[in-house]
């Protein structure tokens, strides 16, 4: 009875798979490869399903202007002008020296125009240049401090931590010499495997200084990992696999292994011992690109590994879209679901693995780096 | 043409980085076979080879997304 099931539903999928051909685009309908993207990057609202967006706050500031808070649902998809605040494609920028007295308010499409590299919104015949939020190396007239997906989720994973180590610790002083019980028996074995095999081997005395940084990181980027890989609502952003994100982790690492280095850390890099002078000189320069070499790695291998972890898994789920010609061809669906099921549960499964994997080797990496700065001659 | 030289990139990448943790795969067999005992260090640093060795292709990787 059993095998006698299995052909039968073997014998449906092969003939769905001869009926089912791959999609070609339609002239409305996108490259399957925009949604990819789409999923990957930052947005100011979460898109939860078909036309269901859920907005987040849009907090900017302009210098003529001052602090402008509203909701991102306020820009109606981008037909809208907000207080001189189009969104171009999901980014949001600012029409160029916006008076109240311009008189814009709707917007039909924001593209480019010849002659220039700027970008254009364009009303009633009309093209108003934008442009972008300013950041350190490049100021402009306004600054965005919007609310967006990641920040949304990186406050979120610092909500849970908060929340989750707040109460073990709760635990731990009211059950004083007692078993761990719940969710202290759940963390503390990962607490202890970090401090006993990654913190305290690697960095040696005075470990209990870089605890709470190493400790911090790991499950910071262990929660955004994890966040990043549940499809809906609360956890669907890509926090980890944004560069800026990893950049602002790598950087504090840079900053805590410069600041706690010392003498013969920076002997180490400059002035080697044990190495003919002449190599000396041909060995400072890489060595001192290396000081700003390794933080980088640490940033391009979480971004990386995350990224491309998102983007096969969207890329499989699309072959139910791709092998079902946007829902024309029930047979394709039917068979694209039966590949999608299979193959999206086992890359998730590994990228489960690679959430705790990367968290693990950004920590070890970590605790290496400030275990070389602060070693003492020996 | 610039799009596929990006791919080729990428995939060379991949190559590498396969050989890599492919030697370190077998090595690490090998270890475990002569000496079952240490299964769990063997296993644990061969993990963290792998991560480190991947982390070198998804550098190439990225850089092929500019070409």
């Amino acid at each position: 009875m059993k095998i006698r099931a299995t052909f039968i539903i073997a014998a449906l999928l092969v003939f769905c798979v001869s009926h089912a051909r791959a999609g070609q685009e339609s002239h409305e309908e996108k490259p399957y490869f925009e949604y990819v993207i789409e999923h990957i990057s930052d947005a100011n609202e979460f898109h939860v399903f078909g036309d269901v967006h859920i907005p987040l706050p849009c907090i900017l500031y302009a210098k003529d202007r001052g602090l402008d808070v509203f909701m991102s649902s306020a820009f109606e998809h981008g037909h809208k002008v907000v207080n001189g605040y189009v969104l171009d494609h999901g980014d949001v920028k600012r029409i160029k020296g916006w008076s109240e007295n311009m008189g814009v308010h709707h917007i039909e499409r924001t593209g480019e125009e010849e002659g220039s590299e700027a970008r254009f919104a364009f009303s009633d015949g009309k093209a108003y240049e934008l442009e972008s939020p300013g950041h350190f190396l490049q100021p402009t007239s306004w600054i965005d401090f919007s609310i967006t997906k990641n920040v949304f989720t990186m406050l979120l994973a610092s909500l849970i931590l908060f929340v989750i180590f707040f109460s073990v610790r709760k635990s731990y002083e009211q059950r004083d010499g007692q078993s761990p019980k719940g969710l202290q028996s759940f963390i503390e074995p990962i607490f202890t495997f970090i401090r006993d095999e990654v913190v305290k081997p690697n960095i040696g005395h005075h470990y209990e200084k870089y605890m709470p940084f190493v400790m911090s990181l790991f499950f910071f980027v262990l929660i955004c990992n994890l966040l990043g890989l549940i499809p809906f609502f609360p956890g669907s952003a890509n926090v980890t696999g944004n560069l800026a994100t990893t950049a602002a982790l790598a950087f504090f690492t840079l900053i805590i292994v410069t600041i706690s280095g010392n003498r013969h850390y920076w002997q180490h890099i400059f002035w080697m011992p044990g190495v003919p002078v002449p190599i000396r000189f041909m060995l400072a320069p890489i060595e001192f690109a290396g000081v700003f070499i390794k933080p980088f790695t640490l940033l391009i291998r979480l971004f990386a590994n995350i990224t491309a972890g998102h983007v096969i898994i969207l890329c499989l789920v699309g072959m139910v879209f791709i092998l079902g010609d946007n829902g024309k061809n029930l047979g394709g669906v039917i068979s694209g679901s039966f590949l999608t099921v299979a193959f999206v549960f086992i890359m998730n499964l590994l990228e489960l693995f690679v959430a705790f994997l990367q968290a693990f080797i950004f920590a070890l990496l970590t605790s290496l780096y400030i275990g070389a700065a602060i070693e003492e001659h020996h | 043409m610039t799009g596929t030289l990006g791919a080729v990139g990428a995939g060379l990448a991949v190559l590498g980085a396969g050989i890599g943790i492919g030697q370190i795969g077998g090595r690490a067999m090998e270890a475990i076979a002569r000496q079952p005992e240490v299964t769990g260090d063997i296993r644990t640093t061969m993990i963290i080879a792998a991560a480190l060795i991947e982390g070198a292709a998804l550098f190439a990787i990225v850089g092929a997304f500019f070409f």
